[in-house]
């Protein structure tokens, strides 16, 4: 006897609930439970009425599903398509896996006396300053000094193919949002699921679909978790772009392109770096997880310290980390400073 | 220059909102401002507009806020579309324009000034002033002597590799200026370009630009809510309200005859005798023969200040008023009084509506 079989006595569905086998269902924990107890038909009081929901269903009609059927619904579903995904997906990706072998090899490989010039030429390139290139250096001497030289370089280079890829991609998608409401509206909500979705969660479908040896797999995870903020603020930068500025150059008789990279993209440009310095960050922060899922670097050492509780291995690569994020963010915003002062009005 | 029409506007209606089309009707039949605010959700942005703006000539469009001036103005190059109507420039239509024709058009037919400068805060002043030769795809050379020689133009010698926002505002505008003559069109479109200065400089700008049009005989349409300015550089004068045209035709002749009241309050807070010139207040020689009389001689574009100066301020005198070197009429100081005192004071009770 179950709380709500009343209603389908009233409705007179009590055969066609009866006819579909009640006792098929696969019992939960909590069935075995009382069955064992042997209180079969205990009297529900108004205070304890379930909320009907399809377990509390089920319980009275054995035609109604289980909710645990959604679960599984998800995961044959998921895993039905799953091949035909790879299919289409494999190939597709296929260059990123590519891409990530190639940077981290070239980042293991160089020699330190190489690598460490062509650092600090890249941060004098993006902040014109004397200051921070001796930071960085400072920074990366330490790294290497306590033997975190290698896993640091892993990071880099990973951070360096995801971010370049999520500009490369992201820019032209937040152009495309900023051009059409239509669009616009269709793609914030996916960027929304995208930036409160948690870190690990992007890993498990990931996991049913590509091998966990593949460097796509974190590849894809990352670029997926960071590539939010770099089409939010290039949509947002343009459609910030001064209503009367763009009535001018329309007076003058800009074309669209001309429009676009003569004047919406140079101005909506300390948006879009910031976007850039968000979308860096927020890589740097996935790529520690994304060691759960083989990924090279820093973070294994994190992963190593939290599985095998030794805290010193987890606090120097933690640190490690975040000499790291200090060095990007600082360069980054350094770049976006020097965007700034360019135009300001 | 003859008095060829440039730009002539017909029958011109413009009516913001979801479905313009559907209430134009209504427009057409008269519907009020607010009514069609009230029963349609639109608002009549423009109604029954017509205008020719001639060959060389001065337009000016004024009104208050929101009286659909630039609106109007943003009509001429097609930054907005009108809901009806005609524009014709030297005889063709624009509205018959598609995209490759319109960009022609406004490449270099048509320039524009903006009340808040508009420059590209990210290029250099001589790039700004160039933006109409780099859009057309000259070359840098021949773009770069071309900008620089309008920046001189409009005395700005020098400040070329500055940016914008290093310039004071009326220097800003100077570019904005030179940047429209830059692109050579027969056709200046100034919406409220001095508006955003202050007073002094604004006088400044408008000197500048009378003596730029007496060597450049451009087609300007200026708008402007400050009837001085208006009536200082207007050749014909265009009055808006709600959407449409009170009273238009010659500055001085709508000065001495507001045909309506919203105009009459308008003119009666100027100073009358800065703006009103001897040649609309004095009585043609009839004859040739010049009055023994006269206390002296009077240009025929001298403002009526100027007359009051020389004058004394003896009321007794009188003028013959001078033409290329010729005598072409009188001016008695008496009239010249008269012609000061707005006619709502001597119709007393006109301003009671």
């Amino acid at each position: 006897m179950a709380t709500y079989d009343f209603v389908f006595d009233g409705l007179g569905l009590r055969d066609w609930c009866d006819s579909g086998g009640a006792g098929d269902a696969p019992m939960s924990m909590a069935d075995l439970l009382a069955q064992s107890s042997g209180g079969g038909a205990k009297e529900t009081t108004l205070w304890e009425l379930p909320f009907p929901s399809l377990d509390a269903l089920n319980d009275a009609c054995g035609r109604i599903i289980q909710s645990r059927a959604l679960t599984k619904g998800l995961e044959e579903g998921f895993l039905a398509i799953k091949d035909a995904l790879r299919f289409v997906l494999d190939p597709m990706t296929q260059p990123l896996s590519w891409l990530l072998e190639i940077a981290l090899a070239v980042f293991e490989t160089a020699p330190w006396w190489i690598m460490f010039p062509i650092l600090m030429a890249i941060v004098y390139l993006a902040s014109k300053s004397m200051r921070l290139v001796f930071f960085v250096a400072g920074c990366m001497a330490f790294l290497a000094v306590i033997d975190h030289y290698e896993f640091a370089m892993q990071t880099l280079a990973i951070i360096f193919v995801c971010a370049f890829l999520c500009v490369l991609f992201g820019v032209p998608i937040g152009i495309a949002m900023s051009r059409s409401n239509t669009l616009q509206r269709m793609i914030i909500p996916i960027l929304d699921m995208l930036q409160t979705l948690p870190p690990f969660v992007y890993l498990i479908p990931l996991i049913f679909l590509f091998s966990v040896t593949e460097p796509k797999l974190y590849g894809i995870a990352i670029i997926l978790y960071a590539i939010v903020p770099v089409i939010r603020l290039t949509d947002l930068g343009i459609r910030l772009v001064d209503e009367d500025v763009i009535e001018a150059a329309n007076s003058f008789g800009m074309t669209k392109r001309q429009k676009l990279y003569g004047v919406q993209i140079p101005l909506a440009l300390p948006n879009i770096m910031a976007g850039v310095n968000q979308t860096i960050m927020m890589s740097l922060a996935m790529v520690v997880i994304a060691s759960l899922v083989s990924a090279p670097g820093l973070g294994v050492l994190v992963l190593r310290g939290i599985r095998n509780l030794e805290l010193g291995v987890g606090l120097v690569s933690g640190l490690g980390i975040v000499l790291l994020a200090i060095i990007l963010d600082r360069v980054t915003k350094a770049a976006l400073d020097r965007v700034n002062a360019a135009q300001k009005h | 220059m003859t008095d060829a029409v440039k730009i002539s506007v017909r029958n011109l209606y413009k009516v913001f909102g979801e479905q313009p089309q559907a209430v134009l009707e209504h427009v057409l039949a008269g519907i009020s401002k607010t009514e069609l605010l009230e029963k349609h959700q639109h608002v009549l942005g423009l109604r029954e507009i017509n205008v020719d703006m001639l060959d060389g000539k001065v337009t000016v469009i004024m009104g208050l806020s929101g009286s659909g001036k630039s609106t109007l103005i943003r009509h001429l190059n097609r930054l907005i579309e009108p809901t009806d109507g005609q524009i014709v420039v030297d005889g063709a239509d624009v509205l018959a324009y598609g995209e490759e024709e319109l960009r022609n058009l406004r490449r270099s037919v048509m320039s524009m000034v903006f009340q808040r400068f508009a420059l590209l805060p990210h290029r250099t002043v001589v790039d700004n002033a160039a933006t109409s030769l780099k859009v057309r795809g000259v070359n840098k050379d021949e773009y770069l002597a071309e900008a620089n020689k309008w920046l001189d133009r409009v005395g700005l010698k020098g400040f070329g590799n500055h940016y914008p926002h290093q310039l004071s505002g009326g220097m800003q505008q100077r570019v904005g200026i030179a940047r429209a003559l830059t692109s050579n069109s027969p056709i200046m479109l100034m919406d409220e370009a001095f508006s955003a200065l202050d007073p002094l400089i604004r006088t400044d700008m408008q000197d500048l630009l009378l003596e730029l049009q007496t060597e450049l005989h451009k087609t300007i349409v200026f708008i402007t809510h400050d009837l001085d300015e208006a009536l200082k550089i207007a050749d014909h004068l265009v009055i808006l309200k709600d959407g449409f045209i009170v009273q238009q035709g010659e500055p001085q002749h709508i000065l001495l005859n507001p045909n309506d009241p919203y105009i009459e309050d308008f003119v009666s807070d100027i100073n009358r005798a800065r703006v009103l010139r001897v040649r609309s207040i004095m009585t043609p020689l009839e004859g040739g023969s010049v009055p023994p009389e006269a206390h002296g001689e009077v240009g025929y574009n001298d403002t009526l200040e100027s007359v009051i100066a020389q004058s004394g301020g003896d009321t007794s005198h009188s003028y013959i008023v001078i033409r290329d070197r010729a005598p072409i009429g009188t001016l008695e100081m008496t009239r010249l009084v008269k012609a000061l005192v707005p006619r709502v004071a001597s119709e007393a009770g006109a301003r009671k509506y």
